[in-house]
């Protein structure tokens, strides 16, 4: 018997689909190549499973998703999981916050950083360059952005490029996208 | 359907862009105002710019739209624009709707200002839809379980279920993409 996730955590939860996902052995050509299904990778998750139901969405958003959060240069992986915790908090994607933060630990072996945010959430006090990432892609993450020229010019000031500022907007907006998908179509469960 | 979709953009943003051959990617740019100031970082992220083009192509234009229309693609879209108050945006999204070919319950739809239940002409269907793109675009945090149910008592097959998901979070993150570089163009 499974139990449903509903407070943050750094230990990754499973995803347990709302609609049913497409069955491995039923998928057509189309929706094997989005699931990028090939004789070395047969084990696909429910989740990429479940978007399988629209491949030719899911074969742009993989490697749109890999280009923002992985893609060489620019901000440090570590900040940007950090603006991807700051959405996902917004957004409250239980799932989705426990897999980045616990990407950040890995990055910074800072769990203090994201104790606090899960203690506090959009309240949390942190150090001031970690502060103005996450109150930025949080601020962001509203509908509609509440972010402001204020905290823009703050991510300058603190010596952010613009590509590296670039970056924060594209993991904190592609959060966006992910958390809407992730915490309306399933949930988080412990078996 | 890119040829068509260059052909809009040359057509529908600015004078700037008629001047010059639109390519794909510069719609995002196009739409946000990014001037010289962000050219240098835009192009470092080229790649990143012509797969969120991609990603426009299908979701609003796919080859295989399943239960969900072009026209009620546009018209969503350009209601989660307007929730996102970003005007340019959602013209955009109304040109696509325009062409694909407008009715009165898409036109309400289109118009962020009229409530769910309260369109006129959509049925039961429509309105489950419009509903669920108002929660998941203002307060995604509040969608449970019974939010997809309700589609599914709607009417709406699993799959465009799925494919109504990724139509909301892709407009969703892309009126974030175009107000992150407008503010980031605001710097000196």
């Amino acid at each position: 018997m499974s139990t449903v996730v509903h407070d943050f955590t750094a230990t990754v939860p499973r995803w347990s689909p709302f609609v049913t996902p497409v069955a491995l052995a039923e998928a057509t050509p189309e929706q094997l190549d989005a699931m990028q299904v090939t004789p070395s990778n047969k084990k696909i998750s429910d989740y990429v499973l479940t978007l399988a139901h629209d491949p030719e969405s899911l074969k742009v958003r993989s490697p749109l998703f890999n280009a923002i959060m992985y893609g060489k240069g620019g901000l440090s992986s570590a900040e940007r999981e950090l603006g991807a915790t700051a959405a996902s908090i917004v957004n409250r994607c239980v799932y989705c916050a426990a897999v980045h933060a616990s990407r950040f630990i890995g990055l910074t072996r800072r769990d203090d950083v994201i104790a606090e945010i899960f203690a506090r959430e959009l309240d949390a006090e942190l150090e001031e360059h970690q502060q103005a990432i996450f109150d930025f892609a949080a601020r962001l993450s509203k509908t509609p952005s509440q972010a402001t020229e204020e905290d823009i010019a703050k991510l300058a000031d603190l010596g952010l490029s613009k590509v590296e500022i670039l970056d924060l907007i594209l993991s904190a907006s592609i959060f966006g996208w992910a958390n809407r998908l992730m915490h309306t179509l399933g949930e988080p469960v412990r078996d | 359907m890119q040829i068509k979709y260059e052909a809009f953009a040359r057509h529908a943003v600015s004078q700037a862009a008629k001047e010059k051959r639109v390519s794909a990617s510069q719609l995002i740019e196009t739409l946000a105002g990014a001037g010289s100031g962000l050219s240098d970082a835009l192009a470092e992220r080229a790649e990143i710019l012509r797969l969120s083009q991609a990603a426009h192509d299908a979701v609003l234009l796919p080859r295989a739209p399943g239960g969900l229309s072009h026209g009620e693609r546009a018209a969503l879209a350009a209601r989660i624009a307007s929730a996102n108050t970003d005007a340019t945006l959602a013209g955009h999204y109304r040109a696509l709707l325009r062409r694909a070919g407008e009715s009165p319950a898409l036109l309400a739809i289109a118009d962020g200002a009229v409530p769910a239940a309260e369109v006129a002409g959509a049925d039961g269907r429509l309105r489950a839809i419009v509903r669920h793109v108002d929660l998941v675009t203002l307060s995604p945090k509040d969608a449970t379980r019974a939010d997809i149910a309700a589609l599914v008592d709607a009417g709406l097959a699993e799959p465009d279920i799925v494919r109504l998901a990724e139509l909301i979070a892709f407009v969703n993150y892309q009126a974030r993409v175009i107000a992150g570089l407008r503010l980031l163009g605001s710097l000196a």
